[in-house]
């Protein structure tokens, strides 16, 4: 036995030692980079192409590149938020951007520091969500549209009420983030994408618990294995992640549907937080070198807002379709842009309705709910009551004895 | 050093500061406005709308915990009266997969039941299916039985270990029946591990937030769901996220504030 | 017959509690990313896994995590245990109610409102969530498991050993690590396993907690279920249930070797 005291000693000592040791250890003198971007959004060499990180690691030598991902804007923006997490670098879409400079989270970029800019084509400055080109560069982008399998779906999909179609029933997937899901919602009903009428808003959320009988799973990322696995059918997605889909599975294809869809761009920003500021402009600098945006674009499948970046690119992805939609397709489609607080919440609280309806029930602006409270109410005092009567009951018999 | 009553203030300590100052948070968080940071209830009367998340929430762990119990008790019951040289690696078979992050094991059960998962793929072998698995409620709750079964099993044994087999054969000496047996002698007996058992099963899997997520396709919200969307989710609103919390908390405490009552040293006294 | 049934039935179980963890072993030797078609026989997924930086990091994290938690919270939850058992009927009912709170608390409260005071602390002192929000997190959870362990082995502990000790001539002390710590020992170890499997096991409250930039294995592995297929979750699943087992089967065997000597 005594052994075991002797074990557990040690095994005490030794925590002591490791903890001791570690800041010695983690304070490596290495700079720390800290880059935060959606899920399968960066070139990680796995196709033999350039790991870009590894790649700025290496030429930059002493600096620590810390990536990590999130599924959506609204994630990013919560964890930013919630003041949980730090970072230098974070990856949103334009009208996040705004959200988010409106909001002070975004520091303004030294352009000094990223020469690199002058490739990105003139049609990206000056975007509506970022004026003056003050908070960020452009990443990559691309349009929203519905990925489907030619082989299970006979028919030529051109609009978003594939997605409502009960032929495909449990095949259907769906954004698993309020905007995207609203705006198809909102395109469908022939609504502005952008509309903050909370009438319209009840529309599209009823419109979406309705999908709830055929849809299969609302997702993000988790979309690439259940496309390429014939899991799924049809689904929703943007642009890039679909050439990348299509690449794996041939029988997918992709089509911005007739009704329109959302346009995005994505842009490297710095958080106001941010104590490598230098260190983050740099690295954005480096990602817009157009030999590395081509190697990232060739990967991650987006579109390229650099044209230096896009000559780089092989034929088939320089002219793809897909990634650079003809005018007539690129008219259709519409920038979201940031809305009021209000909006967002309603838009947020509709949201969680949604996913948590059984697809029967439909909304209405206004909602009642006492009964809710009457009935918790009522769970709490018989909880109470029980709790007190079986106390009591017990120290009966127990004096009784 | 046995004597001594201080051993617990540095635990006292710890508690207060890491246990009472966060509920404290939670508690006040509930009961700030968003934008004005001032007093307000509305956080709590917003819950109202989700009233359907925690029915949900509740049902699928109470159907979870049942089902637990219904597996575990049997098997616990045969691990109790097996060899004691076999009963230690059994034990361990059982607490094995435990030791595994339960993630992996929820996504083992994902690839196991996908529309082109293994099981359907054997289904399709003998002509059957395929089936809808995964996204469903059932699926949810497959998900729960199967990470807590082990919480079930271990209490369980653990109590089970300690009835004696002469206990179990003077009430049949004395003419009991299997259901009188189990009724009169076993489950009395062994009703400290059932309770600390349904405590272990059900609190997790009422507050579930990735099992939901991984098996229920994300239209299965669960409260965890819920909560955590409001901290790290897509709508972002901690202090409706801790009002829910708080909810959340309260219905629990009470849930088992009961359990307890079952389960104090008195009654175990008096059963014995 | 009863036999008989027994036996499947047990047998059900256990292959109920394995199936998945089957399923992903074999599939970390599959060629293609597929997790329904075995198409070929590689290692490719295993040379992958160790060169992942993020991984490496990651399980680093959530050793030391385990490790440095547990043991706190085994001396923790020991001494309480220990205080608690002498104090008086109502003081520690009361004591024991705080025990009971973050088991019975739904774990993900205890995550939200410890993420509540870490953000308060991290922006109260300037420093960033991490290492210590998890190892305090994970501490505060793991006590109570250690106290629940050991309280039954203290009701059930004879005092008289420990009386006749000391009337033999031991010190307090003494005969504390002599009569009372040895009958104790299996509670507190079994704690202390229990501490350590939730501390390594545990995501919730380390999803809450960690931060940034302090990423641990449920938590990277959380990352990769939300991404695409990444067949490096089978061959990490592999070899954690590979050394799992070495452990269990290795601390099995040193009890029931230890268990003999002391019948002898």
């Amino acid at each position: 036995m005594r052994k075991w005291i002797k074990c557990i000693t040690s095994v005490v000592l030794a925590a002591v030692l490791v903890i001791s040791v570690l800041p010695v250890s983690a304070a490596d003198k290495k700079e720390v980079l800290r880059v935060y971007n959606w899920g399968e959004y960066i070139s990680t060499g796995e196709d033999g192409g350039m790991d870009v990180i590894a790649e700025f690691e290496r030429t930059h030598p002493g600096v620590d590149v810390e990536y990590t991902t999130f599924a959506s804007n609204e994630e990013m923006y919560a964890k930013i938020r919630s003041g949980s997490a730090n970072y230098d670098i974070v990856i949103p879409s334009d009208y996040m951007i705004s959200r988010m400079s409106a909001e002070g989270m975004l520091s303004k970029l030294n352009f000094d520091n990223i020469p690199n800019y002058s490739y990105i084509d003139n049609t990206f400055k000056n975007a509506a969500y970022d004026l003056e080109n003050q908070y960020s560069v452009p990443y990559t982008w691309g349009t929203v549209g519905i990925v489907y399998n030619k082989t299970k779906v006979k028919e030529e999909i051109t609009s978003w009420s594939a997605l409502w179609d009960k032929e495909y029933s449990g095949k259907v997937l769906m954004f698993d983030n309020p905007r995207d899901a609203f705006a198809i919602a909102f395109a469908r009903l022939g609504y502005n994408i952008n509309t903050t009428d909370e009438a319209q808003m009840v529309d599209a959320a009823n419109l979406l618990i309705e999908q709830k009988d055929v849809l299969q799973a609302y997702v993000m990322d988790q979309i690439f294995n259940k496309m390429e696995s014939n899991e799924a059918w049809i689904a929703p997605y943007y642009a890039g992640d679909a050439t990348v889909m299509i690449d794996e599975n041939p029988d997918l294809a992709f089509v911005v549907p007739k009704e329109g869809s959302n346009i995005f761009i994505d842009g490297m920003c710095v958080l106001e937080t941010s104590k490598q500021k230098a260190l983050a402009e740099e690295f954005i600098n480096f990602m817009c070198s157009p030999e590395i945006m081509a190697e990232n674009i060739s990967y991650i499948g987006y579109s390229s807002p650099s044209t230096a970046a896009k000559e780089l690119l092989d034929e088939e992805m320089k002219n793809s379709k897909i990634a650079y939609p003809p005018q007539e397709i690129v008219e259709k489609c519409e920038y979201f842009v940031n809305l009021p607080e209000e909006a967002n919440e309603k838009m947020e609280n509709y949201w969680i309705s949604i996913k948590a309806s059984d697809g029967k029930t439909t909304l209405s602006v206004e909602d009642d709910n006492w009964q809710f409270w009457v009935v918790l109410g009522l769970i709490i005092a018989v909880c109470i009551f029980l709790n007190i009567w079986i106390r009591v009951r017990k120290k009966k018999t127990i004096e009784e004895y | 050093m046995l004597k001594s009553k201080m051993g617990s203030v540095p635990f006292l300590v710890w508690s207060i500061i890491f246990i009472m100052v966060p509920l404290g948070l939670v508690l006040w968080y509930s009961f700030t406005a968003k934008d004005t940071g001032e007093f307000t209830p509305e956080n709590i009367f917003r819950i109202g709308n989700y009233s359907s998340i925690f029915l949900k929430s509740i049902n699928l762990a109470l159907i979870a915990t049942v089902i637990c119990l219904v597996l575990a008790y049997p098997f616990a019951w045969m691990l109790s009266r097996a060899e004691a040289h076999k009963q230690g690696i059994m034990m361990m078979l059982v607490m094995l997969p435990m030791w595994m992050n339960f993630l992996l094991r929820t996504y083992g059960w994902m690839t196991l039941i996908e529309n082109e998962g293994i099981i359907n793929k054997m289904f399709g072998f003998i002509g059957l299916g395929p089936f809808e698995m995964i996204n469903t409620q059932g699926a949810v709750v497959l998900g729960m039985v199967y990470n807590y079964l082990p919480f079930m099993i271990t209490p369980l044994h653990s109590v089970m270990v300690k009835i004696d087999r002469s206990t179990i054969e003077a009430a049949q000496d004395l003419g009991a029946g299997f259901w009188q047996v189990l009724f009169r002698v076993q489950l009395p007996l062994s009703l400290p591990g059932i309770i600390s058992g349904i405590t272990m099963v059900f609190v997790p899997s009422v507050s579930t937030f990735i099992i939901s997520k991984m098996l229920g396709g994300g239209s299965n919200m669960l409260i965890g769901d819920l909560i955590e969307q409001q901290f790290l989710g897509s709508t972002y609103n901690p202090y409706l996220g801790s009002a829910i919390s708080l909810i959340l908390m309260v219905i629990m405490l009470l849930l088992m504030g009961i359990m307890n009552a079952f389960d104090d040293d008195e009654m175990q006294g008096m059963v014995m | 017959m009863k036999k008989w049934f027994n036996r499947i039935y047990m047998t059900l179980i256990y292959v109920f509690l394995f199936a998945p963890i089957v399923v992903l072993i074999v599939f970390s030797f599959n060629e293609s990313k597929s997790r329904s078609n075995f198409t070929g026989f590689t290692f490719k997924w295993y040379k992958q896994l160790f060169s992942n930086e993020l991984i490496m990091q990651s399980l680093w994290n959530t050793v030391l995590v385990a490790v440095v938690s547990s043991v706190f919270a085994t001396l923790l939850g020991t001494l309480a245990a220990i205080g608690i058992y002498n104090l008086s009927r109502r003081k520690r009912a009361a004591m024991m109610n705080l025990v009971n709170i973050p088991v019975i608390n739904p774990e993900i409260v205890t995550g939200v409102s410890m993420m509540v005071l870490f953000v308060f602390i991290a922006n109260f002192f300037g420093i960033e969530l991490g290492f210590w929000s998890v190892c305090c997190a994970h501490i505060t959870f793991c006590v109570p498991y250690v106290i629940m362990n050991v309280m039954p082995k203290l009701r059930q502990m004879d005092i008289s050993m420990y009386e006749a000790a000391q009337d033999l001539g031991c010190s307090p002390n003494r005969a504390f690590f002599k009569a009372v710590l040895p009958q104790i020992l299996p509670g507190v170890f079994s704690g202390f396993l229990m501490a350590f499997t939730y501390s390594i096991d545990d995501f919730v409250i380390t999803y809450f907690t960690s931060g940034a930039s302090f990423p641990t294995l449920p938590t990277t592995i959380y990352a990769m279920t939300r991404m695409k297929v990444n067949p490096q979750i089978n061959a990490l699943s592999a070899i954690i249930f590979v050394v799992v087992l070495l452990f269990l089967v290795i601390s099995n065997f040193c009890t029931n070797k230890e268990r003999r000597k002391e019948e002898i």
